[in-house]
């Protein structure tokens, strides 16, 4: 009811989390968009950065891990008048709901996904996450992690998707900046949040900071080759802006929508009885006219 | 009375089911009530499979295991099934056999009569009315029918190639050819379940499902695609745990939304059921069950899911399981499954299984209820303070859904407030949640349907079963009650949790159901029935009449 999108909720992140920088983000870009409260809907899974919804005062859906993609495709095909952002972290997004993020970019619904990229799992108490870097040691990895990084934001692109964005829990402006254009854009919109960890995480913010460096400004976001270039110089460096950006192609359910219109399928009428009375009709079969005369 | 057996054998790819429905729907056209299943092997070539037709005058809807007439394509099949058949039973190949009754070369048949080796299914369906006394002009009806969208061409030949197997067959016959079958004027509905459960889904305002393709749920979700004017979206997700997390999310957003699978695609699922009950969203659940455990036999039908859909899920959440018997029950059982859940906010499970799935009823026209839909949602004007948990009386929190009004609305797999916020208060909050929660469990289970009592009067002996094998089990009371033995039966549709009602005393209770450990019996025994006997299959075949008259 209110634009401010405050909470009442308690905030359970450790104090000084960088978490804070992308809440504060995202309630900046909602109050650009001049979204309304009820008409944002936030979907989480299980973590730490699950947490975000409800820290905002918006629709929350904190489901379960490694769902929130399913779940918010589900939520937008039902009510398209909703802005539907997915917001959580890279264990829940690209670990547990790896399968679900190759598949939401095949199916481009008009969700924006952020990734609470910290590297690391926090809420288990730091085990290596997908992003972790290879050799780094973990809680559970004590010799260091043996395998190779998953690389996402390539994969998002490659994928087609139509926005994809990193960007830096430690530079608030720029972030606002990149959820505004990402939940302005139609389409599956993808912003990977580097998010240090300043608990679990192998190194300090300071390390993130000296590594991320902004996209340069000649780089051409329809570019798909310069654009997989920029997003595999993870874990390296972090480029962050908008890698990559073309004009919105058609979102999920849009064949559905063009049948039955726009509205929320609760506000739908039921399906005229004619059409029920045809199908049980369908499976009628009448005796010929000749038989039993 | 008529009660005929035809069983059509072949190898997959033989084209027996096509058939086998041309000739069920022309009996159908000339008034006689087909019952008709099929059963066939996890490949698409090969193998043996039949489709088998119980004609009658009156509907006879349940399977026997022997056949009157058998048609076997190749003599493979022939072999396998041979023994079905009854000793004065009559047998159809295509190659010369001194035990066969008619031998006609059904491919070479048709190659002389069409130039089209395809047709041979349109001889042997010829074949078939002979030998059964249906007249000629209700197959070629069907085939009008049948083939209306493949030009004259295709249909002039099909009829042709059926004309010359009934002409050959007639001939052969000579004084043994049945006298033709009067016509009848009964009109019947020709469905399976799963053909009904699309249409009762739509009418009670289902919008929504996301699936993926498991024998033998798969024919729901194909249904809805192939029928857009039901108004359902579909979606095939890229696993079964996709399909239940968009579906939950479509009904957070206020969809009526449902998926289906079997039960290894319910298993993956028992995690998002576990969150439909915590964030008390409403979901339908169809589970067509198949024999397990792990891939088993994909295509058989069982009844061995029902402790896995009751008990499924982690923690503890109210859930309703509904069972139903036939086509015309499947439809009432859809309605009431969204219906419930949405009263309840609260998973409701469809519990199906392959024999169902496959196997097509003759019926009277096939019912749905004026009042089909029933709304449940809240007036989000008539609420000040919206909070999605409210703790009421019975359980039952007033519910908005998102976007309905002004109301922000908070749903939370952790443990909530009844704001819908995460919580970790220990005295007062949890507490008070999981007592709202199970609350909903006492007016659930006054909701529940009692079981249906068939001649239980005077019985001495109590046949109980619970879903498909209900007309199985009334065929082989009637057969007792006829060799003047006293038995009644009680049958249940709705299984969990179990209705509330009186027991008849001092009876003998036999449990009939479709798997080897006795998965009803022993929620029955748990509840306090004494059960003195238990019969069950676990062979991958329907249970009928004939298997419970041996196994009492």
């Amino acid at each position: 009811m209110t634009n401010s999108y405050e909470s009442q909720v308690e905030n359970q992140w450790c104090p000084g989390c960088p978490n804070f920088g992308i809440l504060t983000a995202l309630k900046h870009a909602l109050a650009a968009l001049a979204l309304p409260s009820s008409k944002v809907c936030l979907v989480s899974g299980i973590g730490q950065a699950a947490k975000l919804p409800h820290y905002v005062g918006a629709h929350v859906f904190n489901g379960l891990h490694g769902r929130a993609v399913p779940a918010a495709t589900g939520i937008h095909v039902a009510n398209p008048e909703l802005t539907t952002i997915v917001t959580s972290g890279d264990g829940c997004l690209y670990g547990e709901g790896g399968n679900h993020f190759l598949h939401a970019l095949r199916r481009n619904p008009d969700i924006t996904v952020i990734s609470h990229d910290n590297q690391i799992y926090a809420l288990t108490k730091g085990q290596a996450s997908p992003m972790t870097r290879r050799g780094e040691k973990t809680r559970l990895q004590f010799d260091g992690v043996e395998v190779e990084p998953s690389q996402m934001l390539a994969t998002a692109i490659v994928h087609g998707c139509t926005f994809v964005a990193r960007g830096f829990a430690g530079e608030l402006a720029g972030l606002a900046e990149l959820f505004e254009q990402a939940i302005a854009h139609r389409g599956m919109s993808v912003v990977d949040v580097i998010q240090p960890c300043i608990t679990w995480g192998n190194h300090p913010v300071d390390w993130y900071r000296e590594r991320v460096v902004a996209i340069p400004e000649n780089h051409d976001p329809t570019d798909r080759h310069a654009a997989i270039e920029l997003a595999l110089e993870v874990p390296d460096r972090f480029p962050v802006g908008v890698l990559y950006h073309l004009p919105a192609r058609e979102t999920f359910a849009t064949a559905y929508r063009d049948r039955v219109g726009s509205e929320p399928l609760f506000r739908l009428p039921l399906i005229d009885r004619r059409v029920i009375d045809n199908h049980i009709d369908r499976l009628t079969i009448a005796p010929a006219e000749a038989a039993g005369r | 009375m008529m009660d005929r057996s035809l069983f059509i054998v072949g190898a997959a790819g033989e084209g027996i089911q096509t058939i086998g429905d041309v000739i069920s729907r022309a009996f159908l056209r000339h008034g006689y009530p087909v019952f008709t299943t099929s059963e066939f092997e996890s490949r698409i070539r090969g193998g043996n499979s039949s489709t088998r037709l119980r004609i009658a005058e009156e509907p006879l809807n349940s399977p026997r295991p022997d056949a009157d007439v058998l048609l076997a394509m190749n003599p493979r099949a022939q072999a396998h099934y041979a023994p079905s058949l009854q000793a004065e039973g009559l047998l159809i190949v295509s190659e010369p056999d001194a035990t066969a009754g008619l031998v006609i070369p059904f491919a070479d048949l048709a190659v002389k009569q069409t130039g089209i080796k395809l047709s041979a299914n349109a001889v042997a369906a010829g074949t078939l009315a002979a030998a059964t006394g249906l007249p000629f002009e209700r197959l070629s009806e069907e085939l009008a029918e049948a083939f209306a969208k493949r030009g004259q061409e295709v249909l002039r030949a099909n009829v042709a190639a059926a004309r010359a197997g009934y002409d050959t067959a007639t001939h052969q016959l000579g004084s043994r050819l049945p006298e033709q079958l009067p016509g009848r004027s009964a009109r019947h509905c020709f469905a399976s379940a799963h053909d009904a459960i699309p249409i009762a889904a739509a009418a009670a305002g289902c919008r929504f499902i996301a699936a993926y393709p498991m024998s033998p749920s798969t024919g729901i979700i194909t249904t809805f695609a192939k029928h857009p004017d039901l108004g359902v979206f579909t979606e095939q997700a890229e696993d079964e745990l996709a399909a239940i997390n968009m579906a939950i999310g479509a009904s957070a957003a206020g969809a009526r939304a449902m998926t289906a699978t079997s039960g290894g695609g319910f298993a993956l699922m028992t995690e998002a059921l576990s969150l439909a009950g915590m964030i008390e969203t409403p979901i339908v659940i169809l589970v067509a069950q198949r024999p397990g455990p792990a891939t088993g036999l994909p295509t058989r039908t069982a009844q061995e899911d029902l402790l896995l859909t009751i008990r499924g899920g982690h923690g503890e959440f109210p859930r309703l399981v509904l069972a139903p018997a036939d086509p015309q029950d499947a439809v009432y059982k859809t309605i009431r499954a969204f219906e419930l859940a949405d009263r309840f906010q609260i998973p409701v499970i469809l519990l199906t299984d392959q024999y169902l799935a496959d196997s097509f009823f003759s019926l009277p026209r096939l019912e749905i209820p004026k009042d089909a839909y029933q709304p449940y949602l809240s007036d989000p004007i008539s609420i000040e303070d919206y909070k999605r948990y409210a703790r009421t009386e019975d359980g039952i929190s007033p519910r908005l859904v998102y976007g309905q009004g002004e109301h922000t609305i908070s749903l939370d797999s952790d443990e909530h407030t009844e704001a819908g916020h995460i919580t970790e208060d220990l005295e007062t909050t949890r507490p008070a949640m999981v007592a709202k929660r199970l609350r909903k469990m006492e007016r659930l289970r006054a909701a529940v349907q009692p079981p249906i009592f068939d001649r239980v009067e005077d019985a001495e002996t109590l046949l109980v079963g619970w879903g498909s094998t209900k007309n199985a089990i009334a065929e082989a009371m009637l057969a007792l009650r006829n060799a003047d033995r006293k038995v009644g039966t009680i049958h249940f549709t709705e299984v969990w949790p179990l209705p509330e009602f009186e027991w008849p005393a001092d009876r003998e209770i036999w449990v009939v159901e479709s798997n080897a450990t006795g998965q009803f019996a022993g929620l029955l025994e748990q509840s306090g029935v004494r059960v003195s006997g238990r019969i069950g299959r676990s062979d991958g075949r329907p249970i009928d009449a004939s298997f419970l008259l041996e196994a009492l």
